[in-house]
């Protein structure tokens, strides 16, 4: 099989440029793409990558694969490899450190702006806030994001305005914590998200949606946001 | 660096009425006219004038006019804020922006108060 790897090592490297490398598979093995990379590894030291799980828990191993972001650890080559070639490149948009390392900076930053904690102004309850099953129910589907950045990332937008839209990722979050019924900072959450960027920027495009390696809906909760926005406001 | 100050709104949830509402507006009026057009066998000049002279049709083409000023410069506005930046274009983006929003503004001007003379010139 054909590797073709995004190289850059700002030490050494004027530009990026992508290397060819021909890799002998294991016969009968759906390796996963993380498994290429150990393999690359043990041939070139240098190939730089992150990982750490391997499971498709951490979120770590984030990347582009045959042009479509997912988890490396989670992805078989069966599923990504086209006429024996596999061309593997960092999360698109965010600036490279080196090799398939991004720096996440903006991505967290834009985490960070939705205040991603529980807010609750009223006096704690002896043991904890207990929430019936049916609001527990709420977050199906919200909570379950590893923060791996493949949809924020894969996303045009985000590309565009990285300072200014939170991205797919964030707003998931966001909704997660505006769903949540113990949570009191409902108008403050919503205020922060009113300007013409923060979550307007989003075209519904839904490569978020085709991305997730977890199968989250960030569209949907990006909608569920607006139309709390919209009743808020008309 | 793009903000939002030279969004008249500066707001996205207004934005997104305005645009949702000055769509129906639109497609409204596109529908009555292509049903016009459709129903009348044969248009004279006198008909089409006598249509465009009528107070209703008249403050209805207003509302469209407007409904296009504002639909559009949202849109502008977000296209210009998309790919008119820095790091889509390189150093003067920000001045290449401003100047394509005032095209923009110069543009839908015109195109207002240009159709607000043939309207109402035909009276």
């Amino acid at each position: 099989m054909l590797v073709s790897l995004y190289r850059y090592n700002p030490d050494k490297d004027s530009e990026p440029y992508m290397q060819d490398i021909d890799l002998e598979v294991p016969a009968g093995k759906d390796l996963m793409v993380l498994d290429v990379l150990e393999l690359l590894k043990e041939g070139d030291a240098t190939v730089s990558y992150r990982r750490s799980c391997r499971e498709g828990v951490c979120g770590s191993d984030g990347m582009n694969m045959n042009g479509k972001n997912g988890l490396a650890c989670m992805t078989p080559i069966s599923e990504v490899v086209k006429s024996d070639k596999l061309t593997l490149r960092p999360l698109p948009g965010l600036p490279v450190i080196r090799d398939l390392v991004v720096d996440m900076e903006q991505f967290y930053n834009q985490y960070k702006k939705i205040d991603p904690f529980l807010i609750n102004d009223e006096l704690p309850p002896g043991k904890e806030r207990l929430q019936s099953p049916e609001d527990r129910e709420k977050l199906d589907g919200l909570y379950e994001c590893i923060l791996c950045a493949c949809c924020s990332t894969s996303c045009p937008t985000f590309w565009w305005n990285p300072d200014k839209f939170i991205g797919p990722a964030g707003l998931l979050q966001a909704y997660r914590f505006l769903a949540d019924s113990r949570d009191t900072a409902t108008e403050e959450r919503l205020l922060k998200l009113e300007d013409p960027f923060s979550i307007f920027r989003c075209r519904g495009i839904m490569n978020c949606v085709s991305v997730c390696p977890k199968n989250l809906n960030p569209t949907k909760a990006i909608g569920h946001i607006r139309n709390m926005l919209l009743e808020r406001a008309v | 660096m793009s903000t939002q100050i030279t969004n008249f709104s500066r707001n996205g949830v207004s934005d997104w009425l305005v645009q949702r509402a000055t769509a129906v507006i639109c497609a409204v009026y596109a529908i009555v006219l292509v049903g016009y057009l459709l129903l009348t066998p044969e248009i004279t000049y006198q008909q089409w004038k006598d249509l465009f002279s009528h107070t209703g049709m008249q403050i209805f083409t207003l509302i469209t006019l407007l409904a296009i000023c504002a639909h559009a410069w949202i849109g502008m506005w977000t296209t210009g804020t998309d790919y008119l930046r820095v790091h889509t274009m390189g150093e003067g983006a920000d001045r290449v922006r401003f100047i394509y929003q005032i095209i923009c503004i110069l543009v839908l001007f015109v195109y207002l108060t240009w159709g607000f003379k043939i309207l109402w010139g035909s009276a």
